[in-house]
């Protein structure tokens, strides 16, 4: 039986960190099979997260960030063409070329793109960006190096402010415009988010919250955008942050449980058809999949993280290459990070699932914190700003289900500020311009409302 | 060579800085740029930074090549 899970033909569809790091450990695990992957993007797997900070800022060319190999996968790379469909019944990837790749188990690493603009002729005007690629990144940089006189970000999340910060590193005039009342309170609630807001004007940051860009200005070349509240931006250079779209249309039809909001799984990894039925041939990992997980009630997530992507796609290896018994669950604690404005941003958890916070460690004063979110007298998460050797501990209040607000334990030196919790403020993301990148797929477990997200 | 730090791991112990400052830099007090693509003439200490890395966070390896299609 195990034998014949060594052998065989397997595709990942997908070539970036969660493809790469799935086909290093379907080898490091035995796998002695046919291995194919299959990327949409000419370029070899390369690392995301420089791109919106070293790239930026000029310190490392965009076609700089491969991905170094923990091992050689002995894979067949087919990259530059994109999966157009899969055949679950007929056991094939069909490919844009006309090819299609028969398989006896597939892995589905396709991950997300950057949420387009919505206006076609306004998203095409010279100037207009959106960052999620290496060539996004190229165009970007060099637009950053010629000098322009402003740059719009439009959306206040994690990628816009960390365009923001590298424009006013760089001396660039930069305006964010936020439908939402803070940058990032999408991902860490109301506190966290006025520390935010504090960051972008202490930089020079033009910061513009409650309002939306209503429309991108130009005559073939990008000069400007008008906003909601009447007034007019005028600026070289614009970039879309409104969050991410997950690459589930080649999918459609197929039977899986697939849709904007992910490809459904199991804590295994393995994907689920429209009935809810688990498959045991079709596999997720990374940012497209959806999956449960114990420590936030059961709840489907959908996690864009770096981290995520790393760990579920070695799960989902393991258990393609092993029977039943010996599989194992995608249970680790999400975590992410972003650095922005000279400061550390880290998290465990899941902010969002939270009703209350409170600061345990440091203040806002001193842009040095840990904060400690709870929900329903349960830690649930942590953030950090430039305390990052203490998530560690707070990571093992979230593993331990520990009570809300936490004792004493990394206190440093003074009180914990526990007494004073605050509600956790964590809006409804339909009401912002950028998406959480931890993303409760179910419900906001203080509302009892369904999250739906628009498809845009 | 290419390198990747695992930054969820990184907890600012800033090793590598000292080791290897022509590639590792700490942006503010514990953020941590790198450059990816390590010169040839940096790789010994890149080693050492990685071997020092109390988080073992450093990952240093050939990039994916891609033989023909």
């Amino acid at each position: 039986m195990a034998g014949d899970l060594w052998e065989g033909r397997i595709v990942i569809v997908g070539a970036s960190l969660a493809g790469l790091r799935a086909a290093e450990t379907l080898r490091e695990e035995g796998f002695t099979g046919s291995l194919t992957v299959v990327g949409d993007e000419p370029y070899p797997p390369y690392d995301r997260p420089p791109l919106s900070k070293q790239v930026l800022l000029g310190q490392a060319a965009a076609d700089a960030t491969g991905l170094p190999m923990r091992r050689d996968p002995d894979a067949q790379w087919r990259l530059g063409v994109r999966a157009t469909g899969l055949d679950p019944p007929g056991k094939r990837v069909l490919l844009a070329d006309g090819e299609s790749l028969p398989y006896d188990r597939v892995l589905i690493a396709t991950g997300t793109r950057a949420r387009p603009w919505p206006n076609e002729r306004e998203a095409a005007l010279d100037g207009v960006f959106t960052l999620r690629t290496r060539d996004d990144a190229a165009g970007l940089a060099e637009r950053l190096a010629a000098g322009p006189r402003r740059v719009l970000v439009i959306g206040g999340g994690f990628t816009g402010s960390e365009i923001a910060s590298a424009c006013r590193e760089r001396g660039i005039e930069v305006t964010v415009a936020e439908r939402g009342p803070a940058p990032l309170v999408g991902a860490l609630g109301g506190t966290l988010s006025k520390l935010a807001v504090g960051l972008h004007r202490a930089h020079g940051v033009d910061l513009r919250c409650g309002v939306t860009v209503t429309a991108l200005r130009g005559n073939g070349q990008f000069t400007g955008a008008d906003l909601s509240d009447g007034s007019r931006v005028d600026a070289d250079v614009c970039v879309v942050a409104m969050g991410a779209v997950r690459n589930t249309e080649w999918l459609v039809d197929c039977g899986l449980a697939a849709g904007p909001r992910g490809v459904a799984c199991d804590a295994g990894c393995r994907a689920f058809n429209m009935y809810g039925i688990v498959t045991d041939d079709v596999f997720v990992a990374g940012d497209v999949a959806r999956f449960p997980h114990p420590l936030f009630g059961y709840q489907m997530l959908s996690l864009e993280h770096w981290g995520n992507a790393v760990a579920q796609a070695q799960v989902a290896a393991h258990n393609m290459v092993n029977p039943g018994p010996r599989r194992r669950p995608h249970l680790a604690v999400p975590t992410f990070w972003s650095s922005q404005f000279g400061l550390n941003i880290k998290s465990v958890g899941v902010p969002v699932f939270s009703d209350q916070v409170v600061i345990a460690q440091g203040s806002l004063d001193e842009r040095r914190l840990a904060m400690v979110y709870g929900y329903q007298g349960r830690v649930t998460a942590a953030v950090t700003v430039d305390m990052a050797k203490s998530l560690e501990y707070y990571q093992s209040l979230i593993e331990t289900a520990a009570p809300f607000p936490p004792g004493p334990g990394a206190a440093d030196g003074r009180p914990l500020l526990t007494e004073f919790t605050l509600p956790s403020d964590v809006p409804d993301p339909k009401e912002l311009s950028h998406g959480p990148t931890v993303a409760l797929t179910g419900y906001l477990p203080d509302r009892r409302l369904t999250v739906v997200r628009p498809t845009g | 060579m290419r390198i990747v730090v695992d930054l969820t791991r990184c907890q600012g112990y800033a090793q590598c800085v000292f080791l290897a400052p022509e590639v590792f830099e700490l942006h503010g007090e514990e953020g941590l740029l790198y450059n990816p693509a390590v010169p040839d003439d940096q790789l010994e200490r890149v080693r050492q930074a990685a071997a020092a890395c109390p988080v073992q966070a450093i990952l240093v390896g050939n990039e994916v090549s891609v033989g023909g299609r």
